[in-house]
């Protein structure tokens, strides 16, 4: 048993469900209490989908436990079949129905439906949402393309002279972050390429579409954590060649480029040579000298949050100084890449654990899903979202890629709204006592204070420091408490932009501590600071 | 009209079974523990729980909730690990790091209920250590025992027991059932004007307020939804008042007349207490009957609140209901409400969605009344639609509510006529 208050992800039932919304002419049949239905408003409602999601719930009840829920399945069954007629249905258990221990898809076979019947097998009680999508695109590959598999051993037959190459793209989802944006910005880049898409799966595809994956030459794998299973596998089934580089940011978008023209056997040197995005003149220019060295926070899934460690360091010149991921599936991915950026990788799908690290770290942005965007607007800290899980305003209206060279201006212009302009920054750490160019002020730009609370607490002359929230253990805590400050020390303190004050002041009490200095004068604080940046 | 002509109306209510497109009693957890302001709400059940809670109020309430949930694993479930010592564990960890805690709910889920986790021997023994500073208490919020605001009724049941018995000859008025802390100010005046002595009210804002009851108690129901609740207070000696409920002026007027007949209030006091908010009630429907007259309007079940909503709606705006859908029809709870609609009216009890979603495509309604999960796919398809959960997270009771909560039909429908794309 483990104590949550917010999850990252849900159960691998709705994993499951993300995959039969995002296609065509599949329907799901779930064997869930009463209740189970309110998976229906994660697409209504976060995605504005127009459709219900194609999902029957059997919605028992207790008085049904004492009878036969197995008929009530397959009545289910049935009616879905009869109502809906689907190409391919998928049938398996919510977490109560998998203690009842009906069989879904023993139940579904024997009923002998005149279309393809795919059980799935989600432990509610060990697995999680991107594991189920997954599974549950794995299983739909398997069973639709499987029968298409040449022998194996068989030699891939070359391409026909004249046949331009193609692909399948592989992930895309319903509520996946700007998956459908993304999808269109690389069908885009290939086109132009001239590689094909054949297939573009889950999103969209119906099972015929699955079964002719094989004919592809190469799958691109635009999100592992959902297609990263089945790419395997047709890989080994097909003998295609798997395209693995994830393509957020101009130099992985780049390198994606050279990959597919590889594979593809295509010259792709004057795409590469023209400059697509904006983002690097947009970083080289002056006025983005500012961001140089910014600490940056970054957690999501595991893809998501490494190609946004990377675009953060190499494309806007910050500093990542945490990195992490809810993915455990993706542990080693990310222990890897925290590695390049000398920093400890945090995994966890506890959010107070992340935001615990947060507090601790006092990183000037976070990058992180719509929970770190809480946690940092709880500790005042600019923020972006770049993961899921999201909310309904990050499925915004207008076009919004991540990936490719569209999808790079996006990510510049996303992460740097949040933060204070440059030369707003600097008048402000000239002029600290201005009465109304003072630090409670937000960016011009952005119409709102940081938090009522920094505000209020600036106003009433108390210490302005941002804690953490008073619920969270406080690891941080020193034994004995920190040494008290002066008067003027703590005004001087005052003077720091509020974006790097609880660092200051942490860096000061710490460095106080460990010289078992009585109190604080302005002198330590400026101690502090030559100390720790060295 | 009275109570047995209207048992004609019984007859034609229609009983479906089927998908039910509606939450779980758990949901209730997003008001209560608001309202209950030093109360947390643990619940006890699966991955599924905790995504439901956080997906379910549409937001998320990022202020520090007060619920979470302890998640049951594979190891309790292959025995690896004592369940009961797991929740010893998880809320000891929980009162240390709120310790402003007086009363935890420890509340039953599906998986709870079917792997036959006693919650209520767990309760008692945590209550054993941890009160008196924090008490602690269980029930089920599961969706194989409750649907959606069933889970306040079991709560503010599981609170009962924790009432302390009043003498007899106290007369104290008690109300049942979440209200607004607004709507609840509201009524204490006009309680107060008219004249009935102590007032209190269940549930209470803290802990510490929990009102007692005894053989003098009398109490009324603010929700149609507390059957579990009435029957233990009955139990303990408090007596019914039968009522309509507080929707509307019809309905508001009608709850505070049967305290004020069981308190022998003179009629004059009772009709001078209520003139002035009921005027002003009045001019407040009058600019929304305009727009809403004549306007038809399908129910989807949700919340037990349909069958009043619909009154409000046919009787005080003049719209035509054509459908009333509800979870659960409580005869006698509702009885004053049925005769009050008028008779002919089609009542659902149950559900079967997709039936129901094809008679309202063939009714074509003006407005919809449905739940999050119907709601944009209905839009879609043309149909103007309300979502039922805000009228359950709206102040919506007693005559100065009574403007808004026309106002909720009426904007769907202004906001389709605005809009030229």
């Amino acid at each position: 048993m483990h104590l949550a208050v917010w999850t990252y992800e849900g159960p691998p039932h709705v994993g499951a469900m993300r995959i039969a919304a995002a296609m065509r002419d599949v329907h799901y049949v779930l064997h869930a209490p009463q209740g189970d239905t309110y998976a229906d408003l994660l697409f209504t409602m976060i995605e504005r989908s127009k459709k219900r999601p194609p999902v029957t719930y059997t919605t028992f009840q207790a008085r049904d436990l004492g009878g036969d829920t197995a008929d009530l399945f397959r009545a289910a069954v049935q009616d879905a079949h009869a109502r809906f007629r689907p190409a391919a249905m998928l049938v398996g258990s919510s977490c109560t129905a998998e203690l009842i221990q009906d069989d879904p898809g023993g139940l579904a076979e024997g009923m002998g439906l005149p279309i393809p019947v795919v059980p799935l097998e989600l432990p509610a009680y060990q697995r999680k949402e991107n594991w189920g999508a997954a599974e549950t695109f794995y299983r739909l590959v398997r069973t639709f393309a499987g029968p298409t598999a040449p022998a194996p051993g068989t030699v891939r037959p070359q391409r026909a002279i004249g046949v331009r190459p193609s692909c399948n793209l592989l992930g895309p989802a319903a509520l996946g972050f700007r998956h459908r944006d993304d999808v269109t910005e690389i069908t885009s880049l290939l086109a132009r390429m001239g590689v094909e898409v054949n297939v573009v799966a889950p999103l969209g595809a119906s099972p015929a579409d699955l079964a002719r994956l094989g004919e592809a030459d190469m799958n691109i794998v635009l999100y592992p954590e959902i297609a990263g299973v089945a790419a395997t596998w047709l890989q080994r089934m097909f003998g295609h060649t798997t395209i693995r580089t994830i393509p957020i940011g101009v130099i992985a978008t780049r390198a994606f480029i050279t990959e597919v023209a590889e594979a593809a056997g295509l010259d792709a040197s004057a795409l590469l040579a023209a400059e697509e995005s904006r983002l690097p003149w947009y970083s080289r220019s002056v006025d983005s000298t500012y961001l140089t060295g910014k600490r940056v926070f970054v957690f999501g899934d595991a893809t998501h949050a490494i190609a946004a460690a990377r675009v953060a360091t190499r494309e806007l010149g910050f500093t990542v100084v945490g990195l992490g991921t809810y993915s455990r599936e993706f542990g080693r991915e990310i222990r890897e890449a925290a590695a390049e950026f000398g920093v400890e990788p945090l995994i966890t799908d506890d959010y107070l654990e992340v935001e615990a690290k947060v507090a601790e770290l006092q990183p000037e942005l976070v990058l992180g899903t719509q929970m770190e965007r809480h946690i940092a607007k709880r500790l005042a800290i600019p923020c972006a979202v770049i993961s899921a899980p999201v909310h309904v305003q990050d499925f915004p209206a207008r076009y919004s890629p991540q990936m490719g060279f569209e999808g790079a201006n996006v990510l510049f212009d996303t992460w740097v709204h949040p933060l204070m302009m440059g030369l707003e920054e600097h008048l402000l750490g000239m002029f600290r006592d201005d009465f109304e160019f003072h630090d409670g002020a937000a960016p011009s730009h952005l119409g709102h204070p940081p938090t009522q609370r920094t505000a209020g607490m600036a106003a009433a002359g108390k210490p302005d420091v941002v804690e953490a929230p008073s619920a969270l253990p406080s690891s941080a805590a020193t034994v004995a408490g920190p040494a008290p400050w002066t008067a003027e020390a703590e005004k001087e303190l005052g003077r720091i932009p509020f974006f790097v004050r609880g660092k200051a002041r942490r860096n000061t009490e710490r460095f106080a501590a460990e010289r078992r200095l009585a109190s604080i004068t302005v002198e330590t604080l400026y101690d502090a600071k030559a100390h720790f940046s060295r | 009209m009275s109570v047995e002509t209207s048992a004609s109306a019984y007859r034609s209510i229609v009983h479906e079974r089927g998908q039910r497109e509606v939450f779980c009693g758990l949901t209730g957890i997003i008001w209560l523990h608001r309202k209950i302001q030093d109360a947390f709400f643990l619940i006890v059940g699966s991955r599924t729980c905790a995504h439901l809670m956080q997906s379910a109020a549409g937001v998320m309430i990022f202020a520090e909730p007060r619920f979470a949930t302890a998640i049951i694993d594979e190891r309790d479930l292959a025995g690896l690990a004592d369940a009961n010592d797991e929740l010893d564990r998880v809320v000891t960890t929980l009162i240390a790091r709120r310790p402003d805690i007086r009363l935890l709910f420890l509340v039953g889920s599906c998986p709870s209920e079917v792997i036959k986790l006693d919650l209520s021997r767990a309760a008692a023994r945590l209550d054993g250590q941890l009160s008196p500073g924090v008490r602690v208490l269980n029930y089920s919020g599961s969706g194989i025992e409750t649907t959606f605001t069933q889970g306040e009724d079991a709560c503010l049941a599981a609170i009962v027991p924790e009432m302390g018995t009043a003498p007899t000859d106290e007369a104290a008025l008690l109300i049942v059932g979440t209200l607004s802390e607004s709507v609840e100010d509201q009524f204490r005046r006009i309680f107060d004007a008219i004249g009935v002595g102590t007032v209190a009210f269940l549930p209470p804002r803290r802990a510490a307020d929990i009102p007692s009851v005894g053989h003098g108690t009398r109490f009324l129901l603010a929700q149609p939804f507390l059957a579990e609740t009435a029957r233990v207070l009955e139990a303990r000696g408090a007596k019914r008042l039968a009522a309509p409920f507080p929707l509307g002026i019809e309905g508001t007027t009608g709850w505070l007349r049967a305290a004020a007949e069981a308190y022998d209030v003179p009629a004059a006091v009772f009709e001078d207490a209520i003139a002035a908010p009921r005027r002003r009630a009045e001019t407040a429907l009058a600019a929304h009957r305009a727009q809403l007259s004549g306007r038809s309007i399908f129910f989807f079940p949700d919340s037990q609140l349909e069958i009043p909503l619909a009154r409000f709606c046919h009787n005080e705006l003049g719209m035509t209901p054509v459908e009333i859908g509800t979870p659960y029809l409580h005869r006698e709870h509702l009885a004053e409400e049925l005769a009050l609609l008028p008779p002919g009216m089609r009542i659902t009890e149950g559900q079967h969605v997709e039936h129901q979603l094809d008679r309202c495509r063939a009714a074509r309604p003006d407005i919809a009344v449905c739940g999050l999960g119907l709601a944009n796919p209905l839009e879609a398809e043309g149909v103007t639609t309300k979502w039922s959960i805000e009228l359950v997270f709206t102040p919506i009771q007693g005559f100065d509510q009574a403007g808004d909560l026309a106002g909720l039909f009426a904007r769907p429908l202004a906001r389709r006529d605005r809009l030229g794309v």
